[in-house]
């Protein structure tokens, strides 16, 4: 299982770069969106998947009685979808923004910030 | 183990019964009452009038607390909190050591001047827009990184003030400050997802999160797990949020964007906490691995050097200079990364408190520049010697701190990194270090000469303050900056003492674990 699981993240992985490669903004974006499910789905399979019983303490016990699934994998990426989804929904914003202001999405084009063909500082006066 | 019903169920095995001192409360004070002040702001968010007085009460009584932990932890070694009761590591620990400490104070000084800066550069539109509450919730995360002792728990704090720095760059909403956030957000989320990747790899081989016990397990792991991998990871993930060359390219597309005040605390504090991580997890938790990485590390830190002042020589508007200026200053901490002696890394700890202090102060400085002499670009800025005394004297001593001459605090750190490169036989650091410091002479001597000595023509328009409010406030900033500047330069008997006692805790991390683990065990 976590063979086929490490296969899957690879390919997330792979397709998340790939996107991120590209000169627009909003593939970009779709990238980061897969780059970030990736490493959700890592965390999760490097916490081992486990055929075991949820990690419920019975009533009347103060230990669980056999083997429990580890919970905390689950916990790390509910902190992190939670933050990959409030940055996502941030980064979609300000690149419509962008694309508002400026008029492309293409990196090549957004040089607001870096105009192109600066001259030097003067070298005397 | 199964108990009768009504039975106390004895919790001594997972749980600590002893009740919480005030100590213990000093470790977590310095991101509570910063997160406490911000959900203040936000709550009276239409009472802008008093959003300056309470963020400042509110940075005053975090800099306190930073200033009793720091002195706690110089007297009894590091200082351990673990969350809700429960034995570490099942629960999250916050660590204060002296490295943690000193970064966490010096961080708050600096936003607190900062804060007071801010009361006159900031306008009723940039507060309506919640300059406060973000830089209180951007304060909760760097205090957060620095003192927490839990490495997932580091990757929120990481997030917690990336977003928060997301709503200061954009404060204002211009085109230039939209493009350079787009830049800034997307690589800086790329880098904390890389950290993210590390850290699920470290748990998947070490099944834990806290530090102090990543620290204690990983002799025994060394043989059969991949700490390598990790490692390197982390130096990846690290070197893009410290802007280190070559992933560095998001800081000179973004620093000069937004509010100077905004620009003053991003050159002072951001890119520190990618330094400061690297320092833990490399030196603290991966020693091995850092000094095989040792030789990659120091190429980076000599082209970061390098490379990073010659952008600031060929740039003319002040503050993409020093926006370069800033990531030259980090390669100078890599090199004592780089070099892992107890000598370089005191220097690198020293240059990280100078690099805040002096990095701030430079573009606070420049925002007086643009305020007294109209504009930001060294085309057009001139005379300001003659119409500025005051601020001219403070430019200049600035200018020899950040090249590392005296009277400035930059000579010292300089002179121990220079003198750990000689003795590790690293002659190409130590001649970085020069290099880089000469270059930085020269790349600040031109804006100096040109914006202070050159004489205004007498066609040139008259400058136009741009900001209405009596320059009085902003000198006086200014000025109070420049006090620990000047006494780090002339009295750095007691700094170099206190970067010794952190690098040392990072080299020896005994005293780290003992105080996570007080009786050995756990």
């Amino acid at each position: 299982m976590e063979t086929v699981l490490s296969v899957l993240v690879g390919l997330f992985f792979a397709v998340g770069i790939y996107l991120m490669l590209s000169k627009h903004v909003i593939r970009i974006l779709l990238g980061i969106a897969i780059f970030g499910n990736a490493v959700n789905l890592l965390i999760f399979t490097v916490g081992r998947i486990v055929r075991e019983v949820p990690p419920i303490i019975p009533h009347g016990f103060d230990v669980p009685p056999g083997p429990v699934a580890n919970p905390l994998p689950q916990a790390l990426i509910l902190t992190a979808i939670v933050i990959s989804f409030s940055f996502f929904a941030f980064l979609l914003v300000l690149a419509y923004r962008a694309y508002q202001e400026i008029g492309t999405d293409d990196t090549d084009g957004m040089r607001v910030a870096e105009p192109e063909g600066e001259s030097l500082p003067p070298l005397g006066y | 183990m199964a108990v009768e019903p009504g039975k106390i169920v004895d919790v001594t095995a997972a749980m600590i019964t002893a009740p919480v001192t005030a100590t213990d409360w000093l470790v977590i004070a310095p991101v509570v009452i910063p997160i406490l002040f911000g959900a203040l702001l936000l709550m009276f968010r239409h009472e802008m009038r008093w959003h300056g007085i309470v963020a400042l009460i509110g940075l005053g009584a975090m800099v306190g607390t930073e200033v009793a932990l720091l002195l706690h932890v110089l007297a009894n070694g590091p200082l351990s909190m673990t969350m809700g009761s429960w034995l570490p590591p099942f629960g999250i620990s916050f660590t204060a050591d002296a490295l943690g400490a000193t970064f966490a104070l010096t961080s708050g000084i600096v936003a607190f001047i900062c804060a007071i800066f801010a009361i006159r550069d900031i306008n009723v539109s940039g507060r309506r827009y919640g300059f406060y509450p973000f830089l209180m919730l951007l304060m909760a995360g760097v205090s957060g990184a620095f003192l927490t002792g839990d490495i997932f728990n580091l990757y929120v704090w990481f997030e917690v003030f990336v977003i928060s720095s997301f709503g200061l760059l954009i404060l204002g909403s211009e085109k230039a400050q939209i493009d350079g956030a787009t830049k800034y957000a997307i690589l800086n989320l790329v880098a904390t997802t890389l950290f993210l990747i590390a850290t699920g790899y470290l748990y998947g081989t070490f099944g834990t999160l806290n530090m102090a016990d990543i620290a204690r397990k990983a002799e025994g792991l060394r043989g059969t797990a991949p700490l390598m991998t990790l490692a390197s990871l982390y130096l990846l993930a690290f070197g893009m949020k410290a802007a280190a060359f070559p992933v560095n390219f998001w800081l000179p597309a973004s620093y000069h964007t937004p509010r100077i005040v905004t620009a003053a605390l991003f050159g002072g504090l951001l890119t520190k906490i990618g330094v400061y991580a690297l320092l833990r997890t490399l030196v603290m938790l991966f020693p091995v691995e850092r000094s095989v990485l040792a030789d990659l590390i120091g190429w980076v830190a000599i082209l970061t050097m390098v490379l990073g002042v010659m952008g600031a020589l060929a740039q003319s508007d002040t503050r993409r200079i020093f926006g370069f200026l800033v990531i030259s200053g980090v390669g100078v901490m890599l090199a004592g990364l780089a070099l892992g002696t107890q000598t370089g890394l005191s220097g690198a700890i020293l240059y990280a408190v100078h690099s805040m202090l002096v990095m701030t102060a430079l573009y606070l400085l420049t925002g007086m520049m643009k305020e007294l002499g109209g504009s930001f670009s060294l085309r057009e800025l001139a005379g300001l010697y003659r119409s500025t005394p005051l601020l001219t004297a403070i430019a200049l001593v600035l200018a020899l701190a950040v090249a590392g001459l005296p009277p400035g605090s930059g000579l010292w750190p300089k002179v121990l990194l220079v003198k750990a490169s000689l003795e590790a036989n690293q002659w190409a650091l130590a001649g970085a270090v020069l290099l880089s410091g000469f270059l930085t002479t020269i790349a600040l001597g031109r804006v100096f000469i040109l914006a202070f000595w050159r004489d205004r023509e007498a066609s040139a328009p008259k400058a136009q303050a741009t900001n209405t409010a009596s320059p009085i406030l902003g000198y006086g900033v200014l000025l109070a900056l420049m006090v620990p500047i000047v006494v780090l330069g002339v009295y750095p008997e007691p700094f170099i003492k206190i970067a010794d006692i952190a690098a040392s805790g990072l080299l020896h991390n005994a005293g780290y674990i003992s105080a996570v683990f007080p009786v050995g065990g756990g």
